[in-house]
């Protein structure tokens, strides 16, 4: 038994412990971010599980197209719901991050807010397309062509452009990274604990919704 | 049998003069209703903007035509008869020549009726050419999902306008700078680069996906 559940058991207590101990240690004093900065505990590793839902929806969709298999493509589906769910708080702490470090809820003058906003379209697009194909051959095919497609788009978007251009975030257009002035160790340890928790928590999220899937094609059968 | 193919499409077209003629009266329709809601009155930031947002609506809407003439029995008869690399290649050569002469098409009326901004001409075609490649490249597969959708028009600007972005920011980007009349030394070739691997991958992909799309 705990073979099969040691993930979701470490996920809790690693999320536990970075809900509370990221209130309590000490931060960096820093102008602007004061002490907002333990957002970065939640907000980044949030965008993190996201990312990887994405990258696992991507992948099972390469496996639908190569074992032209339907079993897959649901799969790729439910990862992306999972991505796209856990896209509401990490769009949620980042805004409520920006209104007190930049004084508003959203700016367009940032590339990976504009980049957040597309995936989402995006995505919203691979749903809409999924839901417009009825035989389920096809829908696994072409629903797998358009989120490999999108996701590439999606990375030239989050992960490249926002590097080239002016950003507010940090490590883009000539802002530092993080680690350069202020993930000190102490932040360290509740910041990699937060992203190995939230990853493994969108896994087991990925996981319920695949057993759901499952139960309800035996219940249609 | 690629050149085969890009001269059917060519034959095509050309016999169906009301594509073409269509094409043009929408074009210039756009840019005269623009002309006469703004008359004159563009800094050129806008004027850079709304002639993106124009090229980029016409090009969505004559894409979307692609590939939904290949349904029913010249798909069955496409596919028993050429290689789906064969198909997407020739198709995509001859939306990039398409799109190239659209937005030229465009860029001249929009000159004509609105006014003409550019200060660097060589950098603004430069930007034209790779853009209307880069849509041509994207739009191609989009508009071959559509057509499988079952193939009505919604579908075609919902799949296409969000995988568009990336490349329309860039494009945009960078042909303001041409507008400026940036010099050469000056110009980010970043965002060249950028808007060039677009296109490289664009094609990659489109050739690696297409043979999914293609069997029924």
């Amino acid at each position: 038994m705990i073979k099969k559940h040691w993930y979701k058991i470490t996920a809790v207590l690693l999320i536990l412990y970075t809900l509370v101990w990221g209130l309590l240690n000490r931060v960096p004093r820093l102008d602007i971010l004061n002490e907002t900065i333990r957002n970065v505990y939640y907000h980044v590793p949030i965008w993190f599980a996201m990312l990887f839902m994405m990258t696992v929806s991507m992948i099972h969709s390469i496996q639908s197209l190569s074992k032209n298999s339907v079993k897959h493509d649901t799969k790729a589906y439910n990862a992306a719901v999972v991505g796209f769910f856990f896209s509401i708080p990490g769009l949620t702490t980042g805004s409520f991050w920006a209104k007190y470090t930049w004084g508003t809820w959203w700016t367009f003058q940032d590339p990976k807010l504009n980049g957040v906003a597309i995936s989402i379209l995006i995505y919203l697009a691979y749903f809409i397309l999924r839901a417009s194909i009825d035989d389920e051959l096809k829908k696994a095919r072409i629903a797998a062509v358009y989120n490999i497609f999108a996701y590439v788009m999606m990375n030239v978007f989050i992960m490249i452009l926002p590097r080239l251009t002016d950003s507010l975030h940090p490590g883009n257009g000539g802002n530092p990274a993080f680690s350069k002035y202020d993930l000190n160790d102490a932040m360290r340890f509740v910041f990699y604990p937060a992203v190995i928790g939230w990853v493994l928590m969108s896994y087991w999220l990925f996981q319920i919704k695949n057993r759901i899937s499952e139960l309800n094609e035996l219940y249609h059968e | 049998m690629i050149q085969s193919l890009i001269k059917k499409e060519f034959l095509l077209e050309f016999r169906q003069k009301s594509t073409i003629g269509g094409v043009l009266v929408y074009v210039i329709g756009t840019i005269f209703v623009s002309a006469l809601c703004f008359k004159g009155r563009l800094d050129k930031p806008t004027w850079n903007a709304l002639f993106w947002v124009i090229s980029l609506f016409t090009s969505v809407t004559i894409s979307g035509k692609s590939f939904l003439k290949e349904t029913g029995g010249q798909a069955l008869f496409n596919y028993l008869h050429y290689s789906a690399r064969d198909f997407i290649v020739a198709k995509i050569a001859y939306n990039m020549v398409f799109m190239l002469f659209l937005s030229l098409m465009t860029f001249f009326f929009y000159g004509f009726f609105i006014k003409d901004e550019v200060e660097n001409l060589a950098l603004f075609l430069l930007i034209l050419l790779l853009a209307s490649s880069g849509l041509a490249g994207i739009l191609s597969l989009m508009s071959a999902i559509a057509s499988k959708a079952n193939g009505n028009f919604a579908i075609m600007s919902i799949l296409s306008f969000p995988v568009l972005m990336p490349l329309i920011l860039v494009v945009i980007r960078l042909s303001k700078q041409a507008v400026d009349g940036i010099e050469w030394a000056g110009v980010s070739y970043d965002l060249l680069a950028v808007l060039a691997a677009l296109n490289v991958l664009t094609l990659a992909l489109s050739f690696l996906l297409f043979p999914y799309l293609w069997r029924d």
